[in-house]
């Protein structure tokens, strides 16, 4: 008998090359990602989230909320986007799925579907700003903020971690290699 | 940059967002009532005023939601956008 197929786990970015300074670039391995749309004028839907989550939805556009095990991003008027660790979703899908049961929602796991880039040093802010025509001044993009926009051609949700230039990127797998190589590419000057 | 303000996200860079054409062209509830002219109106024929002008707008890639705006075509102007729920603002050249 034929053995069985096994998945294999596998990073665009693995063997891609590092920036020469300014920033430091990594992959996070470590989150799943599950997308969650519902009706956020009705109570029983805002309730029953925030019993899984144990915390409010994110209800002002571009920002997000957070517990130690899960962060919250706004994307629209009547979605979200939930970052859980890593394996995690599995449990994280089904928890909602109970909650929610009978209502008008929709849960989706897109964990392998995006791809978490972690851009931290002094010139996190230079460099992306080469790329997305999003404000990334302090003054306008706050911790805990998050902003979707676009990076080069690619279509981006970005996420301000820390104001002293931590910033995740998330973007679909399939362009992670050209952000990665974009932001290599304009990390060159900072040898 | 061109800034457009999206009704859910804010100011945002005309980058971000894509243009589709008239906006409030209503589907005709008896289709198989009309003509072949009167269904080819609907479907191609589209206003092309010098002026204001109502638009369907998405902004394709912050929150992928679609909205109106008035434009004047020959200032290029973005005058004001609203979301679908809203009803067109009256404005006059």
């Amino acid at each position: 008998m034929a053995d069985a197929f096994q998945p294999v786990k596998y990073s665009p970015l693995s063997e891609l090359p590092l920036p020469a300074g300014g920033i430091e670039l990594s992959e996070r391995h470590d989150i799943g990602k599950v997308n969650v749309r519902g009706n956020p004028e009705d109570a029983a839907f805002t309730v029953a989230v925030e019993k899984v989550l144990g915390v409010e939805l994110p209800l002002v556009s571009n920002t997000t909320t957070s517990t130690e095990e899960y962060t919250v991003f706004w994307l629209g008027p009547n979605e979200w986007l939930i970052h859980c660790g890593e394996n995690k979703q599995t449990d994280l899908t089904v928890a909602l799925q109970e909650s929610l049961q009978g209502q008008h929602v929709a849960i989706t796991d897109v964990s392998d579907y995006y791809l978490v880039i972690r851009i931290t040093g002094a010139k996190a802010r230079e460099i992306l700003s080469k790329g997305t025509p999003f404000d990334v001044h302090t003054s306008v993009f706050k911790q805990g903020d998050c902003a979707q926009t676009c990076f080069g051609h690619a279509t981006i949700l970005l996420h301000c971690v820390d104001e002293n230039s931590v910033y995740d990127l998330q973007v679909r797998w399939s362009f992670a290699e050209y952000i990665w190589t974009y932001l290599v590419d304009g990390a060159l000057e900072y040898k | 940059m061109f800034l457009i303000n999206c009704p859910w996200c804010g100011q945002r860079e005309q980058a971000e967002f894509s243009c589709h054409g008239q906006a409030h062209i209503v589907r005709p509830k008896n289709p198989n009532d009309l003509s072949d002219e009167q269904w080819g109106d609907y479907v191609f024929f589209r206003d092309n005023p010098k002026g204001i002008h109502y638009e369907r707008w998405v902004h394709v890639h912050g929150c992928r939601r679609w909205f109106n705006a008035v434009r004047n075509t020959v200032t290029d102007e973005l005058l004001v956008t609203y979301k679908p729920s809203e009803s067109a603002p009256e404005l006059e050249n």
